[in-house]
């Protein structure tokens, strides 16, 4: 069927520095209304540079025109289905980018008085009230740019706790199945970490946790539902055991998406956890961010939240910075402000009636797709899925086709590919996360795809391995842009 | 669906749930609103900030107009809505303006590489430090007073528990730049790197060369750190630096409060294993043909979890396209002639006013005003947001306050704000 290569009406365009000539411009600035000043005067000559050399010289249409046929050889949400398992791809609302763009909110500058900034004050004041409310949290900060970020101030405020009752101990617990954020954010919290295996249902296993935790340890990082789907049913008693033990429950809260409205993580016993906001709370992954990490913690770890905090006295907002015990700033000014902006609208749009809602049309999408594929692919699991779904490539990588070669020959099919390769704890994974935001039709097209290329591998797994074919470029050599990195254009000598 | 799946209603779905784990209440949040009414709501909130207001100040983030062009492209759904980059073959959309990203930010900062984005100037600074930390296998960092005190400061909350002690060293009280006698007593062999900013906190052009060359004496990088990229348009690049760490607010981001911005890192050809986050390389396809993917992942926590450079994972990728087309719009000649406007509009107004440093500034500058806070709530009576009073950051400062101009500034809001002095 599908065997055309570079059949985009945008065959070649050229990059921007190849369409560059001299003297060309897109540019208009106004006309100086003061005295112009030589910069060799004001800065020094020896400061000044005397051209940036090779810097694009190009006109306005070019400019739009190389950045339109770029943006046609991506796929995006907007075309159709992204089902990435635990990176929530839903559906991105235009009004939320329309009220991001609001005048007074846009150009509101993080110094400006807060007697002239209560709005955006009150915007985040009104997403930490219902964030909190939705985790079941005692506060939360706005802070953290982005997940990880979310992750490393989380597991700061852990050890700041800690440290506070005399021993910031020494490790921190990650089961096997955990995104690698995890490890890597405890490693640069100065924590070394121990995996803990997961059992034959893909869950954590109490007794061998409880083994595990001692007087080192500071905490766990867990993800619940964890990265396989499955929600961890022994959730409360694996919190007993950290709390008897001293030690910090941590949430991973990438898959919150799964819960809202339905389960709050700080009913069962976490203590802190971040919510990424361009997951479940539908502002745009924009090609990798901007993202935002909000973090929610119980009451015992307020007093240690990065610095400055929202703080409403009477009817005003202003910012606290008189915070002796905080862990300190993780970045400059609030946070991610557009990006919350985004996250407050879809809230309201969903409302506390339509939150659960979605949840559960979330879960709904995510088992029709596990019923319809269960007979073609092997379930890594017989735990019941909540919002996504795993399989694993057994079946036919019997043929010599693994999970990635199936990834490859989705995209002919008109969909990106679910997550490769992860859960690590599954042997060739496909982990499949639909959103709530597809219909039945899309899921419907979607699993008739895998069940082709199911049956494809069973005939022609050479065409397979081969995918994809009706792409601009096929299959990008990986290993060579890694073995000699050329990461920028360099004029040709 | 529900049939399909042999369910009879959705709370079957997760019936299995233990119910001490149930959430059994409505959210205390009100019903869903219309989207009229969520327009409403914001458009309220952004008439309680500050509208019509000039506004003098920079401190980090600055007011650069923002050519249509950015939005226009920033806001195509096969950009907006589509994911990291991960599947090469249907990507080569954001990969390619990656790839011409990190190729402009070099030309830029003469740096030889730069990465796909940070999550903003701040942040950049802690992952340059542990760059080099890896690097020079030294741990100490020392910080110049004038590199933007929340950097600093948010410096020293990855600092305090990587054994990264962070000690600060002064400035000229007079030039308002380094002391840099104050940083050869400091700097010793356990210095991994040494880190400056210019044009540092107070506008004032640094000598990065002179700095660079004391800290490879001693066996140190040097970390250059910028906020208004603007100012790249006229500036010397810090060719002499080993690593740059900037943000890059200025190329098309409102202040939006605070956020969302870009960070940036960029280095030497040599150090590129030790750089954090996202890469994009060039190679081509089974077919021959030039194509672009993530590349060094190896480098990264997906991959190498708790040996990784860093924890980064998603970074800016949308508002580095957009500081992409930013600079495309402008382009060589018309990034020149934009560093140019600040530069003549800021020493207009400098003229007119009282100056607290000698050193050489670009768009901002440090002014005596004895009483900033009575002098700002005057302003303020002439809807006028006057400059940033120092004594929150440095208490010897009380009695001024840092004043910014951009392009946007008018000549007769500069002739306001000089006649409250």
């Amino acid at each position: 069927m599908v065997k055309k290569v570079r059949q985009h009406i945008n065959q070649n365009e050229p990059l921007l520095f190849e369409l560059s000539s001299p003297g060309k411009a897109g540019y208009q600035l106004p006309t100086l209304d003061v005295p112009s000043v030589d910069p060799a005067e004001a800065l020094g000559a020896a400061n000044t540079r005397a051209e940036i050399e090779d810097f694009p010289e190009v006109s306005e249409i070019e400019c739009i025109r190389h950045y339109t046929r770029l943006s046609t050889w991506n796929y995006a949400i907007d075309l159709g289905m992204f089902p990435l398992g635990s990176c929530t791809m839903k559906y991105n609302p235009r009004v939320n980018e329309l009220v991001a763009r609001t005048e007074g909110l846009l150009w509101a500058h993080p110094y400006q008085p807060e007697s002239l900034a209560q709005g955006a004050m009150e915007v985040m004041g009104e997403l930490e009230r219902c964030l909190a409310e939705i985790t079941g949290m005692d506060a939360v900060t706005l802070q953290p740019a982005a997940g990880a970020h979310g992750e490393l101030t989380g597991v700061l405020l852990i050890r700041a706790l800690l440290e506070s009752r005399g021993d910031a101990r020494k490790k921190i617990i990650c089961p096997d199945s955990a995104h690698g954020t995890n490890p890597a954010t405890a490693a640069m919290a100065g924590y070394s970490v121990v995996n803990i295996k997961s059992n034959e249902n893909g869950m954590m296993d109490p007794a061998a946790l409880a083994a595990m935790v001692d007087g080192e340890t500071a905490g766990l990082m867990v993800t619940n539902p964890n990265t396989v789907g499955v929600f961890e049913q022994e959730i409360n008693k694996v919190a007993q055991i950290m709390h008897d033990k001293g030690a910090l429950m941590y949430m991973d809260g990438a898959n919150m998406n799964a819960l809202v409205g339905l389960s709050r993580p700080g009913d069962f016993g976490i203590d802190v956890m971040h919510l990424n906001l361009h997951k479940t709370f539908s502002t745009p992954h924009g090609g990798g961010g901007p993202g935002a990490g909000a973090v929610a913690v119980k009451k015992i770890l307020e007093p240690f939240l990065p610095t400055p905090r929202l703080k409403k006295v009477g009817a005003a907002w202003s910012w606290d910075y008189d915070r002796p015990q905080s862990i300190g700033r993780v970045r400059s000014f609030y946070g991610n402000f557009g990006v919350l902006v985004r996250a407050l609208a879809y809230i309201m749009a969903h409302g506390g009636n339509g939150l659960p809602k979605a949840t559960q049309d979330a879960l709904l999408n995510a088992n029709y797709i596990r019923k319809m594929l269960e007979p073609y692919y092997e379930i890594a699991y017989k735990a019941p899925s909540m919002h996504e779904c795993v399989f694993s490539d057994d079946r036919q990588a019997a043929k010599g086709v693994h999970t990635g070669d199936i990834a490859k020959r989705l995209i002919d099919y008109g969909f990106h590919p679910y997550t490769v390769s992860f859960p690590m704890i599954v042997h060739g994974a496909l982990m499949i996360e639909p959103t709530e935001t597809e219909n039945r039709h899309e899921l419907d097209l979607f699993c008739d795809a895998m069940i082709s290329i199911a049956k494809e591998i069973e005939d022609d797994p050479a065409m397979v391995l081969k995918a994809p074919h009706s792409t601009r470029v096929g299959r990008v050599d990986e290993t060579g842009a890694a073995r000699r990195p050329v990461v920028r254009w360099r004029r040709p000598k | 669906m529900l049939q399909a799946i042999g369910a009879t209603s959705l709370e079957d779905l997760y019936s299995y749930l233990p119910k001490e784990v149930r959430f059994e209440r409505p959210l205390a949040i009100e019903p869903g609103k219309s989207e009229f009414e969520i327009v409403d709501y914001f458009r309220a909130r952004g008439g309680e900030a500050a509208s019509g207001y000039a506004s003098f100040l920079g401190a980090g983030v600055y007011a650069h107009y923002r050519p249509v062009l950015v939005d226009t492209v920033a806001s195509r759904g096969e950009f907006l809505t589509s994911y990291t980059p991960y599947q090469a073959e249907m990507a080569q959309g954001t990969l390619t303006t990656i790839f011409e990203f990190q190729s402009m930010v070099c030309q830029l900062t003469g740096m030889e590489v730069a990465n796909a984005s940070m999550y903003d100037g701040s942040s950049a600074v802690p992952e340059a430090a542990m760059m080099a930390v890896r690097i020079t296998g030294r741990d100490r960092i020392l910080v110049s007073k004038t590199v933007h005190p929340e950097y600093r400061e948010v410096l020293l909350t990855y600092g305090k528990h990587q054994g990264m002690p962070v000690e600060e060293f002064g400035y000229s009280a007079e030039a308002g730049s380094i002391d840099f006698a104050d940083l050869e007593s400091k700097i010793d062999k356990e210095t991994a790197a040494v880190i400056i900013q210019s044009p540092n906190f107070f506008g004032i052009v640094e000598e990065t060369k002179r700095a660079a060359e004391l800290a490879h004496a001693h066996g140190a990088l040097l970390i250059f750190v910028f906020t208004e990229a603007v100012s790249l348009g006229l500036l010397e690049p810090p060719r002499d630096a080993d690593i740059v760490a900037g943000e890059l607010q200025s190329f098309a981001h409102p202040p939006s409060y605070g956020g969302p911005y870009a960070g940036v890192i960029g280095t030497k050809e040599k150090f590129i294993r030790q750089i954090p986050g996202r890469l994009v390389g060039e190679t081509k396809d089974v077919h021959g043909n030039r194509a672009f993917c993530l590349t060094l992942a190896t480098r990264e926590q997906h991959i190498r979890r708790e040996k990784a450079t860093s924890n980064i994972c998603t970074n800016q990728a949308l508002i580095a396209l957009m500081s992409t087309v930013f600079m495309t719009v402008y382009g060589k000649e018309g990034l020149r002639e934009l560093a140019a406007q600040n530069l003549s509009k800021s020493h207009y107004l400098a003229g007119k006013l009282p100056l607290r440093f000698t050193g050489k500034f670009f768009n901002e500058f440090v002014v005596k005003a004895p009483k900033p806070d009575e002098l700002n709530a005057a302003l303020l009576e002439k809807r006028i947001i006057g400059g940033l009073p120092l004594g929150r950051f440095y208490p010897e400062l009380s009695d001024t306050m840092l004043l910014c101009c951009t392009e946007m500034t008018k000549r007769a809001d500069m002739d306001a704000l000089a006649g409250a002095f």
